[in-house]
């Protein structure tokens, strides 16, 4: 076959402008294969081997690391933390960053400044911000504690250890981490409000609604597609999420508040145990696929509508 | 029922220009259909919106069946509004939707289901009761946003625009349908709209509005026949009135009385016609007067399909005005003046 041939040929099964769309599209597709895709699959692969840290083989040791990692109390533990951690700051997410978006809705003098402090832990390295708050909360030098002491409200020399105690270090961390997330919400919340016409909360009013029933049952369901997206992208931040408890508590005190990741990184890197860290990644997958699932029907729902 | 009234009711947007709304009194009559009729910018909306409770007065008061509501909230003011885009809530059905303001205000369910079924049924949309507001028409929406707004039967009705959205065969049947719903249900109503055809079929009484200012309130007849001042008289009628102006005299005629020269007392004109509109039931002539005192001026005369004879660009032809068709104005203020004597040659 001539060469011209081969290249009419080529281009009667390539539509017009394909090799330029590969091009195109090529530093994406080997970026997430890179970033993404490869390390998915060696996570995979590790936990279904014996591989440590320094090792120079790995044995197929089949759902060994599976087993060990569901028998022991700290995984089962720091599920359940995850879920708490997960549910808990969504719920004060949603709720301050609906009372924000409310607030920054009508113009006011200095509205500007304000958006941009609202912002600002948002934009902020998070892990910078975590040190801030882990010497805020700091048991010896805690500002909070030495405000609440000059107000008479704790003993200076027994104060509550915020870090320390399991109850009071789940809340800082939960806390925390919800500072850090309400600017992104309020961001997406304030968008989905101003999408609502001026009309519709004014025809609210003349038929007769307060500020509850207009926000209950005619703005929040109007806003519902918004805040789906707002839900959804917090919980996979705060799900994979360990630099707030890693930076904060390490997962302490007595485990109290570790979380899947830190637990994965904490066993699988700190502890060598790359296997083990492996089974225990493996299990905020079918997490994420269904928030994934859940993310991608929305977008799909936003689009036809 | 209810009379709406407002004493000296003023809006001002920024501080140092004029107001949107400027010093209104208005007293509505029980069971009257009034239309607020201005041009863009001219503050109708804005002084319905002070009376709903949607907008902060400036200054001045809003009283309604007598009692000041000026600061209330819309809701404690008994009224209902009908908006432009109809403001129905997507979420919801047309039945929950009519339901809404019986639900805020605390109506049990059964008296409700009851009122929501009497309203679609008076407004024929009992087939769409479970539907949501983006399956419906244009029409059927605006019957949804109407039957929101009577069904806790409020004592007064506000409409902002309601026909503005619809198409104009459908807005000829709308209106008509408007004319009888008020004739049944006889509440007050406030009309807005910027359409003088609109306003001169519907209203008992126009209220003309240009600049924030009341500039005539009367009957379609009156505010036609008699304005007020030459805003009024050009703002109504298509073509508008004919002004001729000298000196600090501005006489104004409707075109329809510009007809070809007759009997009775009339002011003779001759007219150079320059281009004519052949418009099936009427003839619109464009043309200039020559001779007399406003040689030169340009005018339009209106003649109706009775009217015979054919008259050919660029014909001079013998006119004449009635002289009781004739208005005075003032060439600076542009108010009426009493009818005087002019000399025409």
């Amino acid at each position: 076959m001539s060469e011209g041939a081969a290249r009419a040929r080529r281009r009667h099964l390539l539509p017009p402008g394909t090799g330029l769309g590969i091009a195109m599209l090529a530093p994406a597709v080997l970026y997430i294969l890179a970033l993404v895709g490869l390390p998915l699959a060696l996570a995979f692969a590790y936990s279904l081997s014996d591989v440590k840290v320094g090792s120079e083989h790995a044995h197929f040791v089949g759902l060994d690391n599976f087993r060990s990692v569901l028998q022991s109390p700290t995984f089962r533990r720091a599920i359940g933390n995850s879920f708490i951690f997960t549910i808990s700051t969504q719920v004060i997410v949603l709720v301050c960053g609906n009372a924000l978006a409310l607030a920054l809705r009508d113009r006011f003098r200095g509205r500007g400044i304000v958006r941009f402090f609202i912002l600002l832990p948002w934009v902020a390295p998070i892990s910078l911000g975590a040190i801030g708050w882990k010497w805020i909360l700091d048991s010896i030098y805690s500002v909070v504690n030495w405000v609440l002491a000059r107000m008479h409200l704790v003993n200076l020399y027994d104060p509550p250890m915020y870090l320390g105690e399991p109850a009071l270090a789940m809340t800082s961390v939960i806390l925390v981490h919800a500072w850090r997330m309400i600017p992104f919400s309020t961001v997406i919340l304030l968008a989905g409000l101003t999408s609502i016409p001026r009309d519709i909360p004014e025809a609210a009013a003349m038929d007769g609604a307060g500020f509850w029933r207009t926000h209950f049952e005619i703005t929040l369901p109007m806003m519902r597609p918004i805040i789906n997206v707002a839900v959804l992208f917090g919980v996979v931040f705060t799900f994979t999420d360990m630099v707030v408890v890693y930076i904060l508590t390490r997962g302490g005190p007595y485990d109290t508040t570790q979380v899947l990741p830190s637990l994965a990184f904490l066993t699988g890197v700190l502890g060598s145990d790359l296997s083990e860290g492996a089974a225990i990644s493996v299990f905020l997958v079918p997490i994420l696929v269904v928030v994934a699932a859940l993310m991608l029907r929305v977008a799909h729902r936003a689009e036809v509508t | 029922m209810a009379v709406v009234e407002t004493r000296k009711l003023t809006k001002i947007f920024q501080r140092g220009e004029v107001g949107a709304v400027n010093d209104v009194d208005l007293v509505t009559r029980d069971g009257e259909f009034l239309v607020f009729l201005g041009p863009s910018g001219s503050g109708k909306s804005t002084l319905l919106r002070m009376i709903a409770g949607l907008e902060e007065p400036t200054a001045g008061d809003v009283l309604i069946g007598g009692q000041v509501v000026t600061h209330l909230p819309p809701r404690a003011r008994g009224i209902a509004m009908v908006f432009q885009s109809y403001a129905l809530y997507p979420h919801l059905t047309v039945e929950k939707n009519i339901g809404f303001p019986l639900k805020a205000h605390g109506v049990p369910r059964p008296r409700r289901a009851e009122r929501v079924a009497w309203a679609a049924g008076l407004l024929g949309i009992g087939h769409l009761l479970h539907r949501r507001p983006r399956e419906l028409s244009g029409g059927e929406r605006q019957r949804v946003a109407l039957a929101r707004a009577i069904v806790r039967e409020p004592t007064v009705f506000l409409l902002d625009e309601p026909l503005s959205n619809l198409d104009a065969k459908l807005r000829a049947s709308a209106r008509e349908e408007l004319i009888l719903f008020h004739r049944r249900v006889k509440t007050t109503t406030i009309y807005v709209t910027h359409d003088q055809v609109e306003a001169m079929a519907m209203g008992d009484r126009i209220v003309v509005l240009d600049r924030g200012l009341v500039r005539q309130v009367g009957t379609p007849g009156e505010v036609y026949d008699e304005p007020a001042d030459t805003f009024v008289a050009t703002f109504l009628g298509s073509p508008p009135m004919n002004l001729l102006e000298d000196g600090d005299l501005v006489v104004g005629f409707r075109p329809e009385s510009l007809v070809p020269a007759g009997g009775g007392r009339t002011v003779p004109m001759k007219f150079r016609v320059s281009t004519v509109e052949y418009l099936g039931s009427e003839r619109i002539l464009h043309g200039f007067v020559v001779g007399g005192r406003f040689e030169g001026r340009r005018v339009v005369s209106r003649l109706t399909a009775a009217t015979s004879g054919s008259f050919a660009p660029d014909g001079v032809h013998e006119f004449a005005v009635p002289v009781a068709s004739l208005k005075f104005f003032d060439r600076g203020t542009g108010a009426r003046t009493a009818p005087r004597e002019v000399d025409w040659r």
